[in-house]
């Protein structure tokens, strides 16, 4: 048998990935020649402004992946995933805000100005070691990644399941988002982390810097594509699943159903936290408003849109759904919040599978006319 | 009174004392069943009650190695609540069960008595409806089923064949890579009796496998379950009587939480207890 590599293994069978993938790769190449190379006053041109909010919506996408490996593949509705985008998101600007030195508006080289203008003297514990990228980047995984541990043990180990769980989910990031607003944190309390300078030394407002962010979202997203890939077609994946359809008769089969659940929710946790370190340095800020439950809905909603359990739907809802929001609050601020009410009932009643179901839906249906 | 049942224990003449039990007679190995006395299932004196009713009431049951046992008996008769002490989804208020001459089920999680070698198929066909019929059979293969392993887990070829050997035992080699919700109500049930003999019990636990099937299903069923006997130890719960009679080398009766009769089934017919109880006063 001839050895195929990994990453072909992974995409047979998934033509949707396939055609995700190359997608991917194409504006991979073509956004940044046409940012870059082309000049700003050509028709080609692509503005930074759009690459920017590209590279926000590819770390969306990476985060609506993330929710459907534990919503589309293990059942686990959970109302409160932003949190962990969101936790990851402030590893990565607490660093941010370390990089900025003493070029702050009170020029402490130590404190951030929200601590010097709360009069404190010394940086909290828990900022020690932000100023290093490498400690940064691995808090960006271990804080999301712990707390989906200690919540999932104690969560599913009392077997707590369906819309309980959900709630519990949303009481998480509520409460999370309370505690982010208070000054008391050391967390720049409802202004949050802003105002940030440069990331490895290079500036953030380089037309590059934003090429190479984006980029790096593009990165991210393929390889957290891949990595669920190969999660859900494991064996693992198929327990998962199997958990999803008969807990029960899992558990019968001799597997230790909430021990697959915290690791799917852990992983899922750490995608999510990748998504939302990538996402602060292109917007700029990260505050407690992130943990806000209607962020959660609405990553629920994209999921919903484009189609549980096929990872590629996921990516598709975040495009299309942050395409429409986009547009919206553009076009019609006041409509957007009715349409993504509207939409969510839409999905539900007609759509169940998504969009991704109503084009398998169409595919069989052409099939089956060619056939006969 | 307390002492007096002490005395009474230290006196029993039916056991050894539990001193010399322990390292002297049977050497414990974990995870291996004891049969040395030929008997697979010990179910001695078990109680059970829900809110003051008693569903099992000083219950006995023996199970020889590679027996095939059928029980029957009328509605909450406690035919499921035996099977749940069994599988450890109950506990027991009183008395003991123990799964060979060593391990005491009473003290076991339900993954761990899957583990040891107890299958139980539900009264309810339940497979998982989304996988193949194939990934259905991996999924119950004995195998390691922690987390880590199952990430990395390719099958090997020796797997490979013992799902092949089992798709044909259970006759669903064309139904192979169908998804498991596709199959009729028979062969959904087999697949689950499949599925327990992907786990390589010694003891299957069956709880009516003819529920609305077909004569044609009926009779291939009552084949599968007899060529199973002799490898296995199977316990079926039945109704159907004549199913019964065409399987059965020994039947109990089950009425009001223990045994009322225990024999072949024409001994248990003519039994003038299980008349009654049948067919009223």
């Amino acid at each position: 048998m001839q050895r195929v590599p990994l990453i072909f293994r992974l995409l047979q069978n998934d033509r949707g990935g396939q055609v995700m993938m190359a997608l991917l790769v194409f504006i991979a190449v073509v956004i940044p020649v046409f940012n870059l190379l082309i000049p700003a006053d050509s028709a080609l041109h692509v503005s930074t402004y759009t690459v920017t909010l590209l590279g926000k919506y590819l770390t969306y996408a990476l985060l609506a992946i993330a929710l459907d490996l534990v919503w589309g593949y293990c059942g686990i509705l959970s109302l409160g995933h932003a949190a962990f985008f969101a936790l990851g998101g402030y590893a990565m600007g607490m660093y941010l805000m370390r990089q900025i030195g003493d070029r702050g508006v009170y020029g402490n080289p130590e404190l951030p100005d929200f601590m010097v203008f709360l009069n404190w003297s010394e940086l909290p514990w828990y900022w020690y070691g932000f100023d290093m990228f490498w400690f940064a980047m691995l808090m960006v995984m271990v804080v999301p990644g712990l707390l989906a541990f200690v919540f999932g043990w104690f969560a599913f180990k009392s077997r707590v399941t369906g819309v309980y769980l959900s709630i519990i989910t949303q009481a998480l990031t509520y409460a999370l988002m309370l505690a982010f607003f208070r000054n008391e944190m050391g967390f720049g309390g409802n202004n949050g982390l802003t105002d940030f300078k440069d990331i490895l030394g290079f500036s953030l407002q380089e037309d590059s810097t934003r090429v190479g962010l984006f980029l790096a979202s593009a990165l991210a997203l393929a390889a957290g594509y891949l990595f669920s890939r190969y999660v859900v077609t494991s064996k693992l994946g198929k327990v998962v699943r199997a958990v999803r359809d008969a807990e029960d008769r899992a558990r019968f089969c001799g597997y230790r159903v909430e021990n697959y659940k915290v690791w799917i929710f852990v992983a899922s946790a750490i995608l999510a936290g990748i998504a939302g370190a990538l996402y602060v340095p292109q917007v700029g800020i990260i505050n407690p408003g992130e943990f806000s439950p209607l962020n959660s809905i609405e990553l629920v909603v994209w999921v919903a849109v484009g189609g549980r359990g096929t990872l590629y739907g996921a990516v598709s809802g975040a495009f299309i759904v942050n395409y429409a929001k986009t547009y919206f609050t553009g076009a019609l601020p006041e409509a957007w919040l009715y349409a993504l009410g509207a939409l969510f009932i839409v999905v539900t009643i007609y759509l169940p599978k998504g969009l991704v179901g109503l084009y398998q839906q169409y595919r069989s249906r052409k099939g089956l006319e060619q056939a006969s | 009174m307390k002492k007096l049942d002490q005395i009474r224990e230290t006196m029993r003449r039916d056991q050894v004392f539990s001193f010399m039990a322990n390292g002297y007679s049977h050497p414990v190995v974990k995870g291996e069943v004891d049969v040395s006395h030929s008997t697979i299932l010990y179910v001695e004196d078990v109680s059970v009650s829900f809110d003051g009713f008693k569903a099992l009431n000083d219950l006995n049951l023996y199970i020889d190695d590679g027996e095939l046992r059928c029980i029957i008996g009328p509605n909450g008769a406690g035919k499921t609540t035996m099977m749940d002490v069994i599988t450890g989804k109950t506990r027991p208020d009183e008395g003991s069960a123990f799964f060979g001459q060593t391990m005491d089920l009473t003290q076991m999680s339900e993954y761990e008595i899957a583990s040891a070698g107890i299958g139980r198929k539900f009264q309810k066909p339940t497979v998982f409806p989304e996988h193949s019929v194939f990934e259905n059979l991996e999924l119950a293969l004995h195998m390691d089923k922690r987390v880590w392993p199952s990430l990395f887990s390719i099958l090997s070829g020796e797997q490979l064949d013992r799902i092949d050997e089992i798709l044909e035992t259970i006759g669903l080699k064309d139904q192979r890579d169908i998804a498991a919700k596709l199959l009729s109500h028979g062969q959904k049930q087999w697949l689950e009796i499949g599925m327990l003999l992907m786990q390589e019990p010694r003891l299957l636990l069956v709880d009516e496998p003819i529920a609305g099937m077909t004569h044609q299903e009926t009779e291939r069923t009552a084949e599968l379950l007899l060529s199973l006997a002799g490898k296995h130890s199977v316990v079926v719960v039945e109704h159907d009587m004549e199913f019964v009679r065409s399987i059965a080398r020994k039947v109990t009766v089950l009425h009001e939480g223990s045994v009322l009769s225990e024999g072949t089934m024409d001994e248990v017919q003519n039994d003038p207890r299980v008349v009654e109880v049948y067919l009223g006063e």
